[in-house]
């Protein structure tokens, strides 16, 4: 119990954390938000009244008058009211109606794509990791050009090979553009399809760290003692293997799952940038690019509290599944 | 016994960083102009031009030796920061212990679950690309890389300081930062070598994606901004592969030899994981007796 309040009090000053963070970057950073509009707005030929600049600035929210400690407890009202303000570049939808259309295909892509990655790594992990010392082993090199390569890049050489020169895939968008959006079998096809490759993009760029990981955890669990006395006892090293060695050593990849999830939603920003795929990753990027500023920060608030929440939830699965944790 | 063992492995590594690191230093000197433009735009490698040119004639070869050069230069700055930061979380809030540890660890755990790069680009969009220099992105990327490695820093610190050698450095009066810098940080070095590599991993990686979505420095020139520029100059649907592939092969080639350095490394760090080099010399030596039975 104690265990459990510990956490929870964890994640409840990182969301704090995350809240502020959010609050104080553009109030911290040379740039005015107000002014870059502004500007952008004149070198179209406009002409720059104070009333223009007065209305930016309540369109985004940055009534700079008030102390600076009351616009924070209005910014932290509005979010737990979940108004995170207005879209400039899909004026005039909230930007919580932006983030919720785009959030799914985010969400399927990456989940998935994160736990067939972390599935083979350990599954491949556990059975190199057995055999020390074999030609297998000697292909565990092999795998790091694998996880330094870069996630962008590695999409842009698929897309080169599998989509142009090939043709097998389509190379933008997350699904047939003819389709209309919908739960039908047609339209669920067309978003597989379209998103086979950016997903296989993650796996193979995200799956030699898992391999390697959950490798040098089973080295290491191979020389305790439980392992030598199951050996002793003559079981079967297939039984060894599964009920002794790999059970133990999978535990730090379990724990590292939460905290790798934050590197794959990092990685696929820049993923879904290539492949233009639907997700939050592109809206992310086209808010930078429009100075869509209320979209921008909605859009990293929901990222952090996103990868937050599945931190918590690992972690809380953790304490199941090794109840080592909890004593401390 | 704080030298990695020579093999195989830490030979390939160590070829591979020292030759990326000879061309991004030498290269720049040794080729023409990387931003010459000339009449002959998209021409694929062949004797006179060894990596073609891109839409506008500029020689790839010429542009990938500066961008090294760039790539390195962040890439050693960044790691350097972050190691500094970690360094001053992980060993310093371990060593005082009690509530500035408690605080040290909080913030490094805050840092280590809010995503990096998201964070990286938000601060990128807030910033005027006028005032976005060297400097700053590369003050972000370590901001938002440190704390992994300060956690792995807090726990070997914890086992170190309890030591009969430190407690007695403390009871005599040494001041901490004494205590720390000749007591416990040599215990650390291997650990410390290890993020160091880790942490340039990340920041060439970090900022060539930066530079890839056209939020780097500016006016910097760097494999990430050479491979936007190549996306943006529709390299991939005009089929120009030798313009967006050296960039990120590079990058590829100097991660995957920082790494090979790093096993190297991660053995002295974890002296379990050695033994997998004994089990290979039984396993081959078990074989070689089998096959003389054999005949």
């Amino acid at each position: 119990m104690n265990y459990l309040l510990r956490k929870l009090g964890f994640y409840a000053v990182a969301c704090w954390a995350a809240l502020t963070l959010n609050f104080v970057i553009p109030r911290l950073l040379p740039g005015d938000p107000v002014d870059i509009l502004l500007a952008k707005l004149s070198q179209r030929g406009a002409v720059v009244t104070p009333e223009t600049r007065a209305a930016y600035a309540t369109l985004l929210g940055g009534d700079t008058n008030t102390p600076l400690l009351s616009q924070y407890w209005t910014y932290l009202g509005n979010i737990v009211r979940g108004d995170l303000g207005t879209s400039i570049s899909y004026f005039p939808a909230p930007v919580t109606d932006v983030i919720s259309a785009s959030m799914p295909w985010t969400v399927v892509l990456i989940g998935l794509a994160t736990v067939i990655a972390s599935f083979l790594g350990v599954l491949l992990g556990a059975f190199v990791g057995w055999r020390p010392g074999t030609w297998l082993d000697s292909m565990v090199p092999a795998t790091t050009l694998l996880a330094a390569v870069p996630y962008f890049w590695l999409s842009l050489v698929l897309v080169y090979v599998l989509s142009r020169v090939l043709g097998w895939f389509p190379s933008q968008g997350g699904y047939d553009v003819v389709l209309d959006p919908g739960w039908n079998l047609q339209f669920i096809g067309s978003a597989v399809y379209y998103g086979f490759l950016p997903a296989l993009t993650i796996v193979v760029a995200s799956v030699g760290g898992w391999l390697l990981g959950m490798r040098n955890m089973m080295v290491s669990t191979l020389s305790e003692d439980y392992v030598l006395t199951a050996r002793a006892k003559g079981l079967p090293g297939r039984w060894i293997l599964r009920d002794y060695a790999a059970r133990n050593a999978v535990l730090p990849s379990v724990a590292g799952f939460a905290i790798s999830l934050a590197f794959v939603v990092s990685g696929s920003v820049v993923t879904e940038q290539v492949f233009s795929y639907p997700g939050i990753g592109s809206r992310l990027l086209a808010a930078v690019t429009n100075n869509d500023y209320a979209l921008m920060q909605g859009v990293f608030l929901f990222i952090t509290l996103a990868v937050l929440g599945a931190n918590l939830v690992v972690d809380l699965l953790y304490t199941v599944i090794d109840p080592r944790t909890r004593a401390r | 016994m704080l030298v990695p063992t020579m093999t195989p492995w830490l030979a390939v590594g160590l070829a591979l960083v020292a030759g990326i690191c000879l061309f991004g230093l030498v290269g720049p000197l040794l080729v023409g102009d990387p931003d010459g433009i000339r009449d002959v735009g998209l021409a694929p490698p062949d004797g006179g031009l060894w990596l073609g040119t891109t839409q506008t004639g500029q020689d790839v070869f010429a542009q990938l030796a500066h961008a090294t050069r760039g790539s390195l230069q962040i890439g050693f700055l960044v790691g350097a920061l972050a190691t500094v930061l970690s360094a001053f979380f992980g060993i310093y809030g371990a060593y005082l212990g009690g509530a500035a540890d408690e605080l040290f660890s909080l913030l490094t755990n805050v840092f280590l679950v809010i995503p990096g790069l998201p964070l990286v680009i938000v601060i990128s969009g807030f910033v005027p690309r006028e005032s976005r220099g060297l400097w700053t992105i590369a003050v972000v990327l370590a901001l938002t890389s440190w704390a992994a490695s300060a956690r792995v820093l807090r726990a070997q610190t914890l086992s170190v300081r309890n030591r009969e050698y430190v407690a007695a450095s403390r009871l005599s009066g040494e001041r901490a930062w004494r205590v720390i810098v000749v007591e416990i940080l040599p215990n650390l070095l291997p650990v410390l070598a290890s993020q160091f590599v880790f942490a340039v991993i990340a920041a060439v990686l970090g900022e060539a994606g930066l530079s890839f979505l056209g939020l780097g420095a500016s006016g910097s020139s760097t494999l990430g901004t050479m491979l936007f520029y190549a996306q943006n100059g529709f390299a991939l649907p005009l089929g120009a592969w030798w313009w967006f592939a050296p960039p990120g092969l590079l990058i590829a080639l100097l991660g995957t030899g920082l790494s090979l350095i790093n096993f190297s490394i991660d053995e002295i760090v974890n002296p379990k994981l050695k033994t997998v080099r004994m089990h290979r010399r039984r396993a081959r030596a078990a074989a070689r007796t089998a096959r003389k039975e054999a005949r």
